[in-house]
C-alpha cells in the first residue's frame, strides 16, 4: 500500500479523493452532470496548450517556465492585429497565430539568452522577469496605436480596454469546429483536435534526434556536453518552444473564453499551468505529454466541479481560494522534493 | 552603488516634473519611511543568512493581521491594544516563521522561488480560514467584523481604535507644533531596532548566521547546526515582519484584510535591492536608503506620469514596472556574477 502511494504519488491521491468527494457532492445536489462535463471539456481545450508550454522548458532544464506571460502577451498582440484589421473566423485564428510565432520566437531566443546566464536561478528569475514585462505592456497597452473600435474605450479613457471582445472575430472558431452532442454533453471537437495536433508534435519532437539531445541537455548538463552537445543552445531551444507554444495557448484560450484579457491579467497565468502539470506528475526535472493531459483533466475537473457545489454549501469566492491552495500547495511540494523525483 | 544613484536621478527628475512644493514631499517621505522601515529591515537576516530575499515575509503580515482582527474582535484600542496586538502576533509569528524555516531548509537553492510561493500558499489558507471559518467554527464577538451573511471577515476592517497609538505615543507636539505633526515615536522604534540588529550580529548566533550565509559547508565543519540557525533567521525575520506590518496599519488606520498582506513581500523586497542591497548582502544602510528612493518614487510617480505624458495610469503602471523591474535585475545581475564567478573558478582549475 505504501508503496502504491510512493509510486502514485502523494498530492494526486489527496486531489483525485477532493475530486471524488466533490463529484459524489455534485450528484447528491442534483446539478446537471452533463453540464459540468461539458465545461470540463471546454476548460480542458482551453487551458492544455498553455500546459503543455512548461513540457519543453522542463526537458531543456530551465525548471518551470514561469515567464509565460512573455509568450502570451505575444499572443495577444497578435490576437489584437487580427481583430484591428477585421479578420474573422479561421483566418483571424491562423493570422493571430502566424504574427505571434515570430514575435514569441525573438522574444524566446533572447529570454533562452538570459536565461544562460543565470544558471540555478531560472524559475526566480523567470517569475519577475515575466511580471515586469506584463507591468510595462500595461504601459504599451495605454499607448498603443490601435484604431478599432472593438478595442479602444468608446468614449473617455485612453488605451485599449482592459478585456477586448472577440464576439465578432475569433469567439468559439475552435470550439464549434465539427462540435457534436452526445446527450446533453456538447463535445468541442476542434479544441481538443487542435491540441492533440500540438501534443502530437511536441511528442514527435521529443522523439526525434534533435528532441532527444535536448532532453539529455536539460537532464544531465556534465554528460551532454561530453557528448558534443551544444547545451546553452538546446536551452534557447526549449525556452523558444515554450514561449512559442505559451502564445498559440492564449489565442486558443481567449477564442474560448471570448474575451481578450489585457492589462494585469497574464500576470500570474504561470501558475495555474505550472500546477497542472505537477499535479499531473511531472516534476522540475521531468515532463511528458500524459502529464499535461492527466494534470489538466484533474486541475480543471476540480476547479469546475468545485465551483457550483461550493457555491450552494460556502460562501462564492471560495472556488478561488481552493485554487490558490492547490496550485500552490502543488508548486510547493514539487519544489521541496529532490531534484529529480516526481512530484 | 550603481542602482541607488540611478533612482536617485529618477527621483529629482521626476519630482520637478510633479511641480509638488519640497515640504509636502518631505511630510509625506518622513510617514512613509516610519510606516515602512521595519518591515524592510525583516529582509536583512535572511540575505545574511544565504536564504535570500524572503518573500515569505507576508506570513508575518499575516501573524499581524491575525493579531489586529483578535483586538479589533475584543474591541481594545489604544496603545494598550497596540501592545497586545504585538503580543498575540509573537506567538503565530514564531509558529509561522519555524514553518516557513522548515520548508526553506527542504528547498536549499531555491529558496526564493519557494518562499515566493509560500506567501501564495499562505495567503490561500489565510482566506479560507477567514472567509469561511470565521463566524462558524471560530466564534467572532463583534458582529461589525463579519459580512452581512455572518459568515467571513469582512473586506475593510476600521482599525480607527489604534490608529496613530504609536505614532504619537510620547507627546512631541507640546515640545513644539512642527515636531507634533511627525510619527516620532515610530521612528524612535524603527532607530531602536536598527541598533538592536546591529547589536545582535554581534552576538555569537549573528557571528553563526554571517558565517553560515558565507559557506554552509565550512559552517558545518566548524560545528555550527546550520538547519538551526536559518530556521532562526527565519523566525526573527518573520516576527519583525508582524511587528512592521501592525505599526504599518496602525498608520493607516483600515485594513484590507484580504490585500493588505499581498504585497507586503513584493515593496519590501524592492526598496531593501532599490538601495543597492544584493541577495547575499543587505545592512540598514541599503535598507533605509532604498525605503527612501522607493517610496518617493511611489509618491510622484502618478503626478509625474500626468504632467509628461498626461495620463496618471501610465505613473502607476511605471511604479509597478519598477517594482518588478528591479527585483528581477538585481537577480540577473545577481546570478550573473555568480556565473562568471563560477567560469572564473572552473578555469583556473583547468590550469
Amino acid at each position: 500500500m505504501k508503496d502504491f502511494i510512493n509510486r502514485f504519488g502523494f498530492p494526486r491521491l489527496i486531489i483525485i479523493i477532493f475530486l471524488i468527494l466533490l463529484m459524489a457532492v455534485a450528484i447528491y445536489l442534483d446539478i446537471p452532470l452533463s453540464g459540468l462535463i461539458t465545461d470540463i471539456l471546454v476548460r480542458f481545450g482551453m487551458n492544455a496548450i498553455l500546459v503543455l508550454a512548461m513540457v519543453p522548458g522542463i526537458q531543456a532544464g530551465i525548471g518551470l517556465n514561469f515567464n509565460i506571460p512573455l509568450g502570451i502577451i505575444c499572443g495577444l498582440i497578435g490576437a489584437l492585429i487580427s481583430v484591428e484589421f477585421k479578420l474573422q473566423g479561421f483566418v483571424g485564428l491562423f493570422a493571430s497565430i502566424l504574427i505571434a510565432i515570430p514575435l514569441a520566437i525573438i522574444t524566446g531566443f533572447f529570454y533562452g539568452k538570459m536565461l544562460n546566464r543565470v544558471k540555478g536561478q531560472e524559475m526566480t528569475v523567470g517569475n519577475y522577469v515575466g511580471y515586469s514585462v506584463v507591468s510595462f505592456m500595461c504601459i504599451f497597452w495605454l499607448l498603443a496605436p490601435f484604431r478599432s473600435p472593438e478595442l479602444i474605450w468608446a468614449y473617455g479613457g485612453s488605451g485599449l480596454r482592459v478585456t477586448v471582445s472577440l464576439e465578432s472575430s475569433i469567439r468559439h472558431v475552435l470550439n464549434n469546429f465539427l462540435a457534436f452532442n452526445i446527450g446533453n454533453i456538447t463535445v468541442p471537437t476542434g479544441l481538443i483536435l487542435f491540441f492533440a495536433l500540438f501534443a502530437l508534435i511536441i511528442w514527435l519532437y521529443s522523439r526525434s534526434h534533435k528532441g532527444l539531445s535536448m532532453i539529455v541537455a536539460g537532464s544531465n548538463e556534465k554528460f551532454a556536453l561530453s557528448n558534443g552537445i551544444d547545451v546553452d543552445k538546446e536551452r534557447i531551444k526549449g525556452t523558444v518552444i515554450s514561449t512559442v507554444l505559451a502564445a498559440i495557448g492564449i489565442i486558443v484560450y481567449s477564442q474560448a473564453f471570448g474575451f481578450l484579457q489585457l492589462y494585469n491579467a497574464p500576470l500570474y497565468s504561470a501558475m495555474p499551468a505550472a500546477a497542472a502539470i505537477l499535479i499531473g506528475g511531472a516534476s522540475i526535472k521531468r515532463a511528458s505529454i500524459a502529464h499535461v493531459i492527466i494534470g489538466t483533466l484533474l486541475f480543471q475537473s476540480l476547479l469546475v466541479i468545485a465551483l457550483p457545489v461550493i457555491n450552494v454549501i460556502a460562501e462564492g469566492s471560495m472556488s478561488e481560494v481552493i485554487r490558490i491552495i492547490v496550485s500552490n500547495g502543488i508548486i510547493l511540494y514539487a519544489l521541496t522534493r529532490e531534484g529529480g523525483k516526481a512530484a | 552603488m550603481i542602482v541607488p544613484i540611478i533612482f536617485l536621478i529618477i527621483c529629482i527628475v521626476g519630482s520637478f516634473f510633479t511641480g509638488l512644493p519640497f515640504s509636502f514631499l518631505f511630510d509625506e517621505m518622513v510617514i512613509r519611511l516610519a510606516r515602512n522601515l521595519i518591515l524592510v529591515i525583516s529582509l536583512i537576516l535572511p540575505v545574511i543568512t544565504g536564504l535570500g530575499l524572503n518573500f515569505a515575509i507576508t506570513l508575518g503580515a499575516i501573524a499581524g493581521q491575525i493579531a489586529l482582527i483578535i483586538i479589533t474582535n475584543f474591541t481594545i484600542g489604544g496603545f494598550r491594544g497596540f501592545i497586545l496586538s504585538i503580543l498575540i502576533s509573537t506567538p503565530f509569528a514564531i509558529l509561522f516563521g519555524y514553518l516557513v524555516g522548515k520548508v526553506l531548509n527542504k528547498a536549499r537553492g531555491k529558496e526564493m522561488i519557494t518562499s515566493m510561493v509560500l506567501g501564495f500558499f499562505a495567503n490561500g489558507i489565510y482566506q479560507l480560514v477567514f472567509l469561511l471559518f470565521a463566524g462558524t467554527i471560530i466564534p467572532i464577538r463583534n458582529k461589525d467584523l463579519l459580512l452581512t451573511s455572518g459568515v467571513g471577515i469582512k473586506n475593510t476592517i476600521d482599525l480607527a481604535n489604534i490608529k496613530y497609538a504609536l505614532d504619537f505615543l510620547i507627546p512631541f507636539g507640546k515640545v513644539s507644533e512642527k515636531l507634533g505633526q511627525y510619527p516620532v515615536t515610530t521612528l524612535l522604534v524603527a532607530l531602536f531596532v536598527f541598533l538592536l540588529l546591529n547589536y545582535f550580529l554581534k552576538t555569537k548566533l549573528g557571528q553563526d548566521m554571517r558565517a553560515v550565509g558565507h559557506d554552509i559547508e565550512i559552517a558545518r565543519v566548524s560545528g555550527i547546526n546550520v538547519e538551526r540557525t536559518r530556521i532562526i533567521s527565519v523566525i526573527i525575520s518573520t516576527v519583525l515582519a508582524a511587528w512592521g506590518q501592525i505599526i504599518f496599519l496602525q498608520n493607516i488606520g483600515t485594513m484590507q484584510t484580504y490585500a493588505s498582506h499581498e504585497q507586503v513581500g513584493l515593496f519590501a523586497v524592492a526598496s531593501l535591492l532599490v538601495g543597492g542591497a544584493t541577495v547575499e548582502k543587505a545592512s540598514w544602510k541599503e535598507a533605509l536608503i532604498g525605503t527612501f528612493l522607493f517610496h518617493f518614487l511611489f509618491v510622484i510617480s502618478p503626478l509625474a506620469g500626468q504632467n509628461l505624458l498626461g495620463n496618471a495610469q501610465i505613473g502607476e503602471y511605471f511604479r509597478a514596472f519598477v517594482a518588478y523591474g528591479v527585483i528581477g535585475l538585481a537577480l540577473v545581475l545577481h546570478a550573473w556574477e555568480k556565473d562568471k564567478a563560477r567560469t572564473r573558478l572552473s578555469d583556473t582549475e583547468a590550469k
